[in-house]
């Protein structure tokens, strides 16, 4: 570890926040009959590590409360310049501080979770997920919370963000930019037109960390379509790879660190069920969990009354 | 009638009108030198970007320095800003309505190169998506005078560019002014609307019509989204044969259409006779034998002209005014594309 901040972090605090998520989601679902529980239990410590500390980010006053929606970006009115975005709820921009864009917005439920756990969003804000009118939405945009691009159509973010790290490269910035991706859009062409671009462009202040869980909407990955060898690949591209398990913060927030004179890609291999086990019966398909039968919602009740004692 | 033939219009004048613009970027696909930005490369080497032959990567790095308040120009064939990227063009850059410049070169049938080069849909494509707006060249003096424009717009621009050997049809002192119509001529039996390279082509025909007794209403129009235009509007009310577009694009889509649009809101009771692609890929050829082949011509024009007005004019094509052609091998272009 060579940045400062790794002595500062708090493991501990990680992973009370790694938990609130599981939990939080958990019980959306359960209220919800439906939520994207496998993805909250593969990247709770990741986004944990990255709201927890990893990411070197303005604080809030407080808890910011999900604002309505007032409208799409629109040309020709005063709003499209002064659009706020969901980074918003990253705090003040800052040439010294790091940005973090979500790449998978499949995510949404889970970086709401992760940003209700760090106080940045306001405690009862899932009431507001997929309600008309909220920026909580299904799929998040950028006006919802955590989002600053709009990345529904997977794997446009890279992109985005390493245009954002050339431009802060060129004002001498000294911030990193932050991407989080799920290992299911290296199936897109377009993340390894990114990936080449941002080596050949030397964005040494391009950071991307990824959930690679190996499930995809249609199934496994293995089974739908195969990315592996994953760290070769990206390594070949140019970047410095690291390779770590998603579930062990101390080594996840320890490479998150590292200093890097190439763009740097922290791959981490998680577990879809991780902290669930229950989830196991609904392989080899776990995208979406919507519950088949009131018995199948009275055992993920037990399940989550286990996960809260 | 001929016209001053001004080599690479935009090569130069980009290259001065960037001077004092640090906030203005070049990105490229590995067209640089064919959109005419090699020197400009040269010129300002930290704000030119090369992205290679990745279009959808480009759109979105565009997107993201947009966002950081760069404004960077896209330099490329129009076919390769929205046919392989368009999920990226309206995800990225539309939505969010950020001030990226597509400059498309190559619009319609204007290159030897065939199918996967010639943007005929480009117009149709880009009208539908929101956020957009669309400039089309249709000479030297617009060449010029459209990057002020485009640069005051607060969203996305496409831009059908012209390159290498271009016609000065319209005085250096009466630049594009946007969403203004030029009028080219006033009279009331037909309104005749045109665009890009289109133009110089109809007024090879309008003079001779006018000889014949015809009273015609031309319109170059150059911006073709928003098409608002209150001087189209009127001209399209007036006519009292009928209405004739004419575009070097698929004739569904287009100007033929956004006219189609107007007239319809408005009850206008007149024919219209939309001159373009009808409904057809085209392949690799000269511009002018293109032009002939899918009736894109002078010739066509005075065709439509005697349909709406019953009339036979007995306009030979030797009388049509001979324009120049632009070669195919030029010493005005990187490559005979």
């Amino acid at each position: 570890m060579s940045d400062s901040r790794a002595e500062k972090l708090d493991i501990v605090e990680m992973q009370r926040i790694a938990s609130g998520i599981r939990k939080r989601v958990l019980a959306h679902t359960i209220s919800n009959n439906g939520g994207y529980m496998s993805q909250a239990c593969s990247s709770a410590e990741l986004l944990a590590a990255m709201y927890g500390g990893v990411l070197n980010l303005a604080p809030l006053d407080g808890a910011i409360n999900p604002p309505n929606f007032i409208g799409v970006p629109l040309v020709g009115t005063p709003s499209v310049k002064n659009y706020k975005t969901g980074a918003q709820f990253h705090g003040v921009k800052g040439a010294s501080l790091d940005r973090f864009i979500i790449s998978p917005a499949h995510y949404a439920l889970v970086v709401y979770a992760a940003l209700i756990e760090t106080n940045r969003l306001r405690e009862d804000g899932l009431d507001f997920f997929n309600k008309d009118g909220s920026t909580v939405e299904m799929i998040g945009a950028e006006h919802s919370p955590g989002f600053e691009t709009t990345t529904g159509s997977l794997s446009q973010a890279l992109s985005q963000a390493g245009g954002i790290a050339i431009a802060r490269k060129i004002r001498g910035e000294t911030g990193k930019t932050w991407v989080f991706m799920s290992d299911g859009e290296f199936q897109e062409g377009q993340t390894w037109e990114a990936l080449q671009a941002s080596s050949f462009h030397k964005l040494s202040n391009l950071r991307v960390i990824v959930d690679v869980n190996q499930a995809q909407c249609d199934g496994p990955m293995e089974s739908v379509m195969s990315i592996e060898p994953l760290v070769d690949k990206v390594r070949a591209f140019g970047w410095k790879v690291s390779v770590v398990s998603g579930h062990d913060l101390p080594e996840l927030t320890s490479v998150c660190l590292e200093e890097s004179n190439q763009p740097h890609m922290i791959l981490c291999y998680t577990d879809p069920v991780r902290g669930l086990p229950l989830l196991n019966e609904r392989r080899p398909v776990l995208h979406y969990l919507r519950f088949k039968s009131s018995e199948e919602i009275a055992k993920y009740k037990l399940a989550y009354e286990e996960m809260v004692k | 009638m001929s016209y001053e033939i001004v080599s690479r219009p935009h090569e130069q004048n980009f290259i001065d009108w960037s001077k004092d613009k640090p906030e203005v970027l070049v990105l490229t696909a590995d067209l640089t030198n064919s959109c005419e930005v090699g020197r400009w490369r040269d010129i300002y080497p930290d704000r030119y970007f090369s992205m290679g032959m990745a279009e959808q990567n480009m759109l979105g790095m565009a997107a993201g320095l947009a966002r950081e308040g760069f404004e960077p120009w896209l330099h490329t064939f129009a076919v390769f800003l929205y046919r392989r990227p368009l999920d990226q063009l309206q995800m990225s850059i539309a939505y969010p309505s950020l001030k990226v410049r597509l400059m498309g070169f190559l619009p319609g049938i204007m290159t030897p190169g065939g199918v996967t080069h010639q943007a005929i849909e480009d117009v149709a494509v880009m009208r539908s998506i929101p956020n957009m707006t669309i400039l089309e060249v249709g000479d030297a003096t617009e060449a010029e005078s459209i990057l002020d424009i485009a640069h005051a717009i607060d969203g996305p621009v496409y831009i059908r560019a012209l390159r290498g050997e271009v016609s000065r049809i319209f005085p250096k002192n009466e630049p594009f002014k946007f969403n203004t119509a030029r009028i080219l001529s006033t009279g009331s039996d037909i309104t005749l609307i045109t665009s890009g390279i289109m133009t110089e082509e109809a007024l090879r025909a309008v003079p001779l019509l006018q000889e014949k007794g015809v009273g015609i209403t031309h319109l170059h129009v150059s911006t073709l989204k928003p098409f608002t235009d209150p001087i189209v509007i009127k001209a399209l009310e007036t006519a009292k044969y009928g209405v004739i577009t004419m575009e070097n694009h698929s004739i569904i889509g287009g100007i033929g259409s956004a006219v189609a649009e107007l007239m319809a809101e408005s009850g206008s009771g007149v024919a219209l006779k939309r001159i373009g692609l009808k409904d057809t890929y085209a392949h690799g050829a000269s511009q002018k034998y293109l032009m002939s082949e899918y009736g894109l011509d002078a010739k066509a024009l005075v065709g439509e002209v005697e349909k709406l007005m019953s009339q036979e004019f007995n306009i030979s094509e030797s009388e049509l005014v001979e324009v120049r052609t632009v070669s195919v091998h030029s010493s005005a272009k990187a490559e005979a594309l």
